[in-house]
C-alpha cells in the first residue's frame, strides 16, 4: 500500500478529533483579556447616592467581587438570590454596577428582591462597562487585593460555579 | 418691492433646499472612516453580525466611543487595539497576524505552491514510467508491418 | 394518528435500508444473485416509505397539528398556508427528514435509469446508499425525532422566525439539498468501483450525469441563498463567508473539480485515482456540511437549534462513513498510472491545474471556517475569522484560475503547442484589455481591482467567442461543448456582476421626511409618505418613495418595517427595483425623534449579473447532461 494514500485518511482523523473537541466548547463564549491585568479604573457616582462617588481604588487590599448587573436583565434575576444567600456569609465584599439602567427602576428592584451589594456604582451611559469588556449582563468579577482582575464570569452564577471555581479562588486569594 | 423680491426668493429657495434629505451621520468622513473600522469587527452580542450593521445596544455604544476617538485623532491600529484590549481577537474579523494565526495566513499559499510543485512532479515521474512501458521504435516498426499483414487480408476476405 | 404512521413509516424504512445497504453489499462480495437482485426492491420501497413520512409530516403542518411538537415549535394558525410548506424545513428535524427524502430520491432514480448497468455495480451502488440512508434514519430515530408528541397539545404555535416567511425559503433548502445529497451517487459509484476492484473508465461516464445534476441543484441553491439574503436582510450584502454559507461553497468548489475530473477520466482514462479521491471527498464534505451547521461547534447565523447529543451522533456517523471510504481508497486505489501519456500542456494537465486551484479555494475556506475551533480545542484562546479573510485568500487564488480558463479549452489531449495556442487568443487578450481600461473609465472611477475584474471576465468571454466561432466552421458543436460555453460565459457574468457592485455601487444613509429628496447613481429618490399597514400576521410601516431619472419617473418603491405578531424583533422588508443594468435599493430605518425616518438608499450596478451567472452556469450543466450520449443511455441501448 502507498503511504501517500493514506494522507486524506489522516488528515480526516486529525479533523474529527478537533472537532469532537470542539462539541465541548461553547462559540459564543468571549473570554477576556483583562485577566491578570489591573481592574480598569473609573469613579461613579453611586446608585443610592449619585454624590457619593466609588473607585475600585477604595478596594485595594481587599479581594473583592464586582458584580454587572441591572433592572432590565432577565438572566440576572437567576443569580440574584444566590448572591443574596452569598452576601449573608460575608465572604467578601461584593459591589454591584449597576449597567445602562435607570435609577428608580434599579433602586426599585433591589427594594422588591434584596440587596446583596455593599453599593452599587452607576454606570448610565456604559462606559465603564466598555472598558471592563462587558457585552452581556450578568457578568462578575473576582479582583484581589493588589486590584487585578483574576476571574470572570459570563452569565449568571451557578451554585456548581461558586462552589468549584469562585469560592477556592478566593481562599487562594485570600490567603497571599 | 426689491426687498419683497428678493425675500420671496430666498424663501423660495430655502424650499428647495428644505426637500434635499440630510445625510444621517452628522460628519459623513467620519461616519466612512467608522463604517471601514467597524465592518472589520465582530458584534459581541448579534456575533453574526459585523459591529457596523448590527443595530444591538453594545454594537451603538461601541460605534459611539469609536466615533469620538476618530474625532479625537486616533489611528485605525490605536482604535483596533482598544477594542482587542477589552474583548480580545475575538471581536476582530481580521485575524491578526502572530504565530497562532501563521498556519492560517500562509496555509493557503503554501498549499497552492506544494499543490502544483506536486503536479508538476507527479507529470514527470509519470512520463517517465510511461516511457519505459510504451513499445520501443524498432518494436512499433515490427508492429505497425504486422497490423498491415491483417488490414490487407482483412481487405481480401470483405471484397463482396 | 398520522403523525404515529409517519413515525411507523420511518422505522419501517430503516429497517428496509439496513437490508438495501447489507445484503446487496454482501451478495456482490459472495456473488449471491438472490441477495444484489433485492437492491432496486429495497430502495423503491425505502422511497415511498420515506414519501409518505414527509407527506405526514407535512399533513400535520398543513392542518396546524399543535399536538406535534416540532410543528408547535415552527408553525402558527396566522402562518400564511404557503410558508406552513417552508415551515416543514425550518427546523433540524424536519430538515434532516428532507435530506432523507432526498436521499431517497436519488436512490430511487439510480435504481430507475441504471437497467443497463451491470447488476453487480447496481447493487454496490444501492447498496452504499442504502448504508448511508440507514445511519441517517437511526440518527433520526434516536435523536431527532419529528414526530415527537406535545400532550397536551399546544393551542397556538410559536411561530417561524419572519425573516423565513418568504418564497425563498421554500425553495433554497431543497434545491441546496439535491445538490448536496446528489453528491452522494457520485461518492457511491466511486466506492463501488472500489469494492469491484475494477476502476475502468465506465464507472466515470456513469457517474457524470449524476454529478453533474447535483452541482446544477447546488449552483441554484447557493444562488438562491445569496439572492435571497440580498433582498431580505434589507442591506445589501449577498454573501458574508458565514461558516454555513462556506459549508455549502467548499463542496461546490470541489464538486466542480469532480466534474472536470471525470470528463477527462472518462475520455482518456486518467486520474482514476484522484478522481476517486474527489468523488470521496465532496459528499464527505456534505456530510461534514451537515454536522457543523447541526452541532453548535461554530458561530452561525444559520445554526439550528442545537444539541450536544446530535453533534456527537454526526460526527460518529461522519467518522464511519468518511473513515471506511478513506481507508478503502487507501487499500484499493490503482497504484500506477494508468492510461495514455500526456505532456506538460496537454489539456489534461490544464485540468488537473485548475483542479489544483480549485481543491486549494476549497481547503483555504475550510482551513478559515474551521481555524477559530482549532484555536479554541488547543486552548490557544478565541479568534474570529471573517470576511477579510477570506476575501484576502480567496480571490488571489481565483484569479490564475480564471486565466487558465481562457486557455484551457484551447488545448488538446495528450500534447499542445502552447505557443500557437497563446497567440491565436490575442483576440481574446485585447477585448480584456480594451473592457479593463474603458469600462472603469465608463462607470467613473479607475481602480485596479475593477480593472482586473473586467480583464479576467473579458478574457473568458473573448476566448469563448473564438472557441464558437472556431467550433461553427468545424461543425455541429456538441452538448458539452455548448454547456461549457454557458458554464464558463455564467462564471464571467457573475465576476461583471461582482466588480461592478464592488466597485461602484453608491450608498446613502439619509434622515427624511415626506417630500424630501436624495440622490444616488444618477437617480431621485423621493419620499412621500408614511402609512401604517397590516398584513397577514404583522403590522408594518410602509414608506413611498418615487425613483425618478432626469426627470422622469422610472418607479415607485414601498420599502416597510414590519412587527410581526407572534416575534419581538422588527423586520425590514426592502423595496427594490431590479434591473438589467442595476438595481436601486431603499431600506427603512428607525424612525427619528424629529419625526423623520433613517432611510438607506442603494444604487447597485449590475448586481443581477451575481445571480444571472450562476443560472448560466447552471443552464450550461443542464445542456451538458443532454449530451446525445447520455440520452442513449436512458433509452437504454446497449453500452460497450
Amino acid at each position: 500500500m502507498k503511504s501517500r494514500l493514506l494522507i486524506p485518511l489522516i488528515l480526516f482523523v486529525l479533523l474529527v478529533i478537533f472537532l469532537a473537541v470542539g462539541l465541548s466548547r461553547d462559540p459564543h463564549e468571549v473570554p477576556s483579556p483583562l485577566i491578570g491585568k489591573s481592574a480598569p479604573t473609573f469613579e461613579l457616582g453611586q446608585l443610592a447616592d449619585p454624590q457619593k462617588m466609588f473607585s475600585p481604588e477604595s478596594m485595594k487590599g481587599e479581594v473583592w467581587m464586582l458584580n454587572v448587573w441591572a433592572s432590565w436583565c432577565v438572566a440576572c434575576r437567576e443569580e440574584h438570590p444566590l448572591l443574596i444567600a452569598f452576601s449573608k456569609t460575608q465572604t467578601l465584599p461584593i459591589i454591584g454596577l449597576d449597567y445602562k439602567d435607570q435609577r428608580p427602576a434599579a433602586m426599585a428592584m433591589l427594594a422588591r428582591e434584596g440587596n446583596p451589594y455593599i453599593l452599587s456604582a452607576f454606570d448610565g451611559d456604559g462606559h465603564v462597562g466598555i472598558d471592563y469588556g462587558v457585552y452581556g449582563v450578568p457578568e462578575t468579577y473576582i479582583i484581589d487585593k493588589a486590584g487585578v482582575i483574576r476571574y470572570k464570569n459570563i452569565g449568571p452564577i451557578t451554585p456548581d460555579i461558586l462552589r468549584e471555581k469562585i469560592s477556592p479562588l478566593i481562599t487562594e486569594l485570600n490567603r497571599s | 418691492m426689491k426687498s419683497l423680491v428678493s425675500i420671496l426668493l430666498m424663501l423660495a429657495c430655502y424650499g428647495l433646499m428644505a426637500n434635499e434629505a440630510a445625510p444621517l451621520a452628522e460628519d459623513p468622513v467620519v461616519e466612512q472612516r467608522l463604517i471601514g473600522i467597524s465592518e472589520e469587527m465582530r458584534c459581541l452580542v448579534c456575533q453574526n453580525e459585523s459591529l457596523a450593521g448590527s443595530r444591538s445596544d453594545l454594537a451603538n455604544d461601541l460605534r459611539a466611543q469609536i466615533r469620538s476617538m476618530i474625532k479625537a485623532g486616533k489611528s485605525d491600529a490605536e482604535i483596533r487595539q482598544y477594542m482587542v484590549d477589552r474583548y480580545g481577537d475575538f471581536v476582530l474579523y481580521r485575524p491578526p497576524v502572530k504565530p497562532i494565526t501563521w498556519l492560517l495566513w500562509l496555509g493557503p499559499f503554501t498549499t497552492l505552491v506544494v499543490g502544483i510543485i506536486g503536479l508538476l512532479m507527479y507529470l514527470r515521474k509519470r512520463n517517465t514510467s510511461m516511457d519505459s512501458r510504451t513499445l520501443s521504435d524498432d518494436e512499433n516498426r515490427r508492429l505497425d508491418a504486422l497490423l498491415n499483414t491483417v488490414e490487407t487480408e482483412f481487405k481480401k476476405d470483405s471484397r463482396p | 394518528m398520522i403523525p404515529e404512521l409517519g413515525h411507523y413509516a420511518l422505522i419501517l424504512a430503516f429497517c428496509v435500508a439496513l437490508v438495501q445497504g447489507v445484503l446487496p453489499l454482501f451478495g456482490a462480495q459472495q456473488g449471491r444473485r438472490e441477495w444484489l437482485v433485492l437492491a432496486r426492491p429495497a430502495a423503491q420501497t425505502v422511497f415511498l416509505l420515506l414519501v409518505f413520512a414527509f407527506g405526514s409530516l407535512a399533513w400535520s403542518f398543513y392542518v396546524n397539528d399543535f399536538s406535534v411538537l416540532y410543528v408547535a415549535e415552527h408553525s402558527n394558525t396566522l402562518l400564511p398556508t404557503v410558508y406552513r410548506l417552508g415551515a416543514v424545513w425550518g427546523g433540524h428535524e424536519g430538515s434532516l427528514l428532507l435530506w432523507l427524502l432526498l436521499l431517497s430520491t436519488w436512490t430511487f432514480l439510480v435504481a430507475q435509469l441504471s437497467k443497463t448497468l451491470d447488476e453487480f455495480m447496481v447493487a454496490r451502488v444501492i447498496g452504499v446508499l442504502g448504508l448511508v440512508s440507514s445511519g441517517l434514519l437511526l440518527f433520526v430515530l434516536a435523536t431527532s425525532n419529528p414526530f415527537e408528541r406535545l400532550l397536551p397539545a399546544a393551542q397556538e404555535g410559536r411561530s417561524l422566525n419572519p425573516l423565513l416567511q418568504d418564497p425563498g425559503l421554500v425553495f433554497h433548502p431543497p434545491m441546496l439539498y439535491m445538490g448536496y445529497v446528489g453528491f452522494s451517487v457520485a461518492f457511491a459509484f466511486a466506492i463501488a468501483s472500489l469494492l469491484s476492484n475494477r476502476l475502468d473508465a465506465a464507472w466515470a461516464r456513469w457517474s457524470r450525469p449524476w454529478t453533474t445534476a447535483a452541482w446544477i441543484f447546488l449552483t441554484l441553491g447557493i444562488a438562491l441563498g445569496s439572492w435571497w439574503a440580498y433582498y431580505e436582510l434589507g442591506w445589501g450584502g449577498w454573501w458574508f463567508w458565514d461558516p454555513v454559507e462556506n459549508a455549502s461553497f467548499i463542496p461546490w468548489l470541489v464538486g466542480t473539480a469532480l466534474l472536470h475530473s471525470l470528463a477527462v477520466t472518462e475520455k482518456r482514462g486518467v486520474f482514476k485515482s484522484w478522481t476517486v479521491l474527489l468523488a470521496i471527498t465532496a459528499f464527505s464534505l456534505s456530510l461534514l456540511g451537515t454536522f457543523l451547521v447541526r452541532s453548535g461547534v461554530l458561530t452561525s447565523v444559520h445554526a439550528f437549534a442545537t444539541d450536544p447529543r446530535r453533534g456527537i451522533f454526526i460526527l460518529i456517523l461522519l467518522f464511519l462513513v468518511v473513515g471506511s471510504s478513506l481507508t478503502l481508497y487507501a487499500v484499493r486505489a490503482p497504484k500506477r498510472a494508468m492510461g495514455a501519456k500526456f505532456t506538460l500542456t496537454a489539456r489534461e494537465t490544464m485540468i488537473l491545474l485548475g483542479n489544483v486551484f480549485l481543491v486549494t479555494a476549497a481547503a483555504s475556506v475550510l482551513l478559515g471556517t474551521l481555524y477559530p475551533l482549532l484555536i479554541d480545542a488547543l486552548n490557544l484562546g478565541k479568534i474570529s475569522v471573517g470576511p477579510p479573510y477570506f476575501n484576502a485568500v480567496f480571490v488571489p487564488i481565483m484569479i490564475p484560475l480564471l486565466v487558465l480558463m481562457g486557455i484551457g479549452p484551447w488545448t488538446n489531449w495528450k500534447n499542445t503547442n502552447l505557443l500557437a495556442v497563446i497567440k491565436r487568443l490575442w483576440i481574446a487578450a485585447l477585448l480584456a484589455v480594451l473592457a479593463a481600461l474603458l469600462i472603469p473609465r465608463v462607470m467613473g472611477e479607475f481602480t485596479w481591482l475593477a480593472s482586473l475584474g473586467f480583464l479576467l471576465a473579458f478574457w473568458i468571454i473573448g476566448s469563448g467567442i473564438q472557441q464558437v466561432i472556431r467550433q461553427f466552421k468545424a461543425g455541429k458543436p456538441t452538448g458539452s461543448f455548448i454547456g461549457m460555453q454557458f458554464a464558463h460565459l455564467g462564471i464571467a457574468i457573475f465576476v461583471i456582476g461582482v466588480t461592478m457592485v464592488g466597485a461602484y455601487q453608491e450608498e446613502r444613509d439619509v434622515k427624511m421626511s415626506s417630500g424630501d429628496t436624495v440622490a444616488v447613481g444618477g437617480y431621485q429618490i423621493q419620499m412621500q409618505g408614511i402609512a401604517a399597514v397590516t398584513g397577514p400576521n404583522y403590522m408594518a410601516t410602509r414608506g413611498t418613495f418615487v425613483v425618478s431619472r432626469k426627470g422622469q419617473l422610472e418607479t415607485t418603491l414601498y420599502p416597510e418595517k414590519r412587527n410581526y405578531v407572534a416575534s419581538t424583533m422588527p423586520m425590514t422588508e426592502a423595496a427594490i427595483n431590479a434591473g438589467l443594468t442595476r438595481d436601486i435599493y431603499v431600506s427603512l430605518g428607525e424612525a427619528l425623534p424629529d419625526q423623520s425616518w433613517a432611510v438607506r438608499v442603494y444604487y447597485k450596478p449590475f448586481v443581477d449579473w451575481i445571480w444571472g451567472g450562476c443560472l448560466l452556469m447552471a443552464i450550461g450543466g443542464i445542456i451538458a447532461m443532454l449530451d446525445k450520449r447520455y440520452r442513449s443511455k436512458l433509452r437504454g441501448k446497449h453500452e460497450i
